[in-house]
């Protein structure tokens, strides 16, 4: 009777407008079912309905590339918490992070994973690239994917890089000045590199000038490096995501040919 | 009359369906993952030094440690090649290695006898190169950007001789002008030699037939990129052998 009761109260709950506005197939576990489950779900169809066998193996893809999406995943989340409590400034900046770390709930925990997940990202990174590298993923049809994904590598350090000053204590102004250095030798655009003399490139207008706001890293480089942290590579790095996603569910996985 | 059968092969269905397949191995290991980084983040926190003051530089600086490779490369090019021209021309060839790599064989699955070189030149390159210059930089350079073994002291007046002379004044040129002239030869020369040398072992290890298919222009690419990337190694032992400084000074820049 019991039963009978629950029987009713799922149909009640399932079986209305709302229900099957939001959910459009049941869950029996059949094979329309089953591709439904990836084909319906925007986020989950970003896999194809079906993978070759050997594709879903980690032996094969040592999981990276999903991982390193995982690690963006957890710096977004992460990092949006951390912006509610940090104001780009340099006056507050650091006594924000010291706010974050003392009296913030979590605050020192969010801060943690989102430093250590974009080191592991870093990381992931680098394995993915070896990983389609061994197995040779990167060859016709998929080359122009490699190129997308040799430019999310790229991104990928330099959201690393950007979000290294932010903290604006001693260890991120001095590596973020030595990392950037080098803007200052670019040739011809840089003012200490070479053929810059022909251009007029100088201290205060060149590449590094630019990259900083100014000629010195100070509290206009903390807003620029926000900025570019926050929202101008993620932003970019998402469109370049999008599409290295969509090559993948186009192409299929990789594997030897049948 | 024939009937026009058509010759399939066999269909083998090795597909299998993503739900549950591939997103619970996903699912499975996300959250292996996620708890490890929540463990690593309650047990180790991240640093935070004291505040930023633009007077006071330490010693050594060391910029975030994926960069160290370039930094550590600023010890035998200047800044201008270790920290513009070659990290350009790392992306380039990166992005170009699908359209370099001609070889049809070990598309999609793990191999090594039918690529050989191409997996030793991406190792040496990525692990040989690229990380160990990484760990160097990480754990060996102290101040002054000295070597310093990890149980070693950081001692910031160690006193280090500075023997490096320029490769043309090894060679006995006192002139500047003529030093300049000798450096440029050796420097073109090296490219040209190692293009030749390339060529020589592309033709003995993969054919005559593999060039023509190859083409000039992929050989070209190829080759430049591949002569440039052993001229870190070359610098790197001219300069430990020999205490070579710069091979070509100019007034404009120096390599």
């Amino acid at each position: 009777m019991s039963l009978k009761f629950l029987e009713d109260l799922k149909k009640d709950i399932v079986e209305n407008q709302v229900w099957k506005a939001i959910f459009r197939h049941g869950y029996e576990d059949t094979p329309r079912n089953r591709v439904l489950m990836v084909t319906a779900n925007v986020f989950l169809h970003l896999h194809p309905a079906k993978v070759r066998r050997h594709g879903v193996r980690m032996r094969f893809t040592w999981c990276m590339g999903g991982l390193t999406f995982f690690m963006f995943l957890i710096t977004v989340v992460t990092g949006i918490y951390l912006m509610f409590y940090y104001r780009p400034v340099a006056e507050y900046a650091y006594a924000d992070m010291k706010y974050l770390e003392f009296d913030m709930p979590f605050g020192m925990l969010m801060r943690n994973m989102h430093r250590w997940a974009a080191h592991t990202m870093v990381v992931f990174v680098w394995l993915h690239m070896f990983r389609v590298f061994l197995t040779g993923s990167y060859k016709p049809p998929r080359e122009f994917n490699w190129v997308v994904g040799v430019l999310l590598l790229v991104l990928t350090l330099l959201l690393s890089f950007t979000g290294y000053l932010l903290p604006w204590d001693q260890l991120s102004i001095w590596a973020v000045t030595v990392g950037s250095n080098m803007a200052r030798a670019s040739p011809v655009l840089g003012h200490e590199g070479p053929f810059a003399e022909f251009v007029g490139a100088n201290p205060i207008y060149d590449a590094r000038a630019f990259l900083f706001g100014g000629g010195e890293i100070g509290p206009h480089t903390l807003l620029r490096f926000y900025i570019l942290h926050c929202i101008f590579i993620p932003m970019i790095a998402s469109i370049l995501m999008a599409v290295h996603f969509w090559r993948i569910r186009r192409d299929g996985f990789s594997g030897p040919s049948l | 009359m024939a009937e026009q059968v058509k010759q399939r092969p066999a269909a083998v269905d090795d597909k299998v369906h993503t739900w549950p397949h591939l997103v619970r191995l996903e699912f499975i290991v996300a959250i292996f993952v996620f708890v490890v980084l929540i463990l690593w983040s309650v047990g180790i926190d991240a640093p935070l030094e004291e505040p930023a003051n633009p007077t006071r530089t330490p010693n050594p600086s060391k910029a975030p440690w994926y960069f160290l490779g370039l930094q550590e490369m600023l010890v035998y090019f200047d800044p201008w090649l270790a920290g513009v021209v070659l990290p350009t021309l790392i992306i380039i060839g990166l992005m170009i290695i699908p359209f370099i790599d001609i070889n049809p064989e070990g598309n999609g699955y793990y191999c090594f006898k039918e690529r050989k070189y191409e997996i030793l030149t991406f190792f040496f390159g990525f692990h040989v190169l690229w990380v160990s210059m990484i760990i160097i930089g990480t754990f060996f350079r102290g101040p002054g950007w000295n070597l310093f073994w990890p149980w070693q002291r950081w001692d910031p007046h160690k006193v280090v001789a500075l023997t490096n002379v320029d490769l043309p004044y090894l060679l006995g040129f006192r002139d500047y002008f003529w030093s300049s002239v000798c450096g440029a030869l050796v420097v073109m020369g090296y490219f040209v030699v190692s293009t030749v040398a390339f060529y020589l072992w592309v033709l003995r290890v993969k054919g005559k037939e593999f060039l023509e298919r190859w083409g000039l222009v992929r050989f070209l690419i190829a080759a430049s990129l591949f002569v440039t990337m052993l001229s870190l190694p070359a610098k790197m032992f001219l300069r430990l052998a020999f205490n070579v400084k710069y091979i070509l000074v100019t007034p404009w820049f120096n390599i």
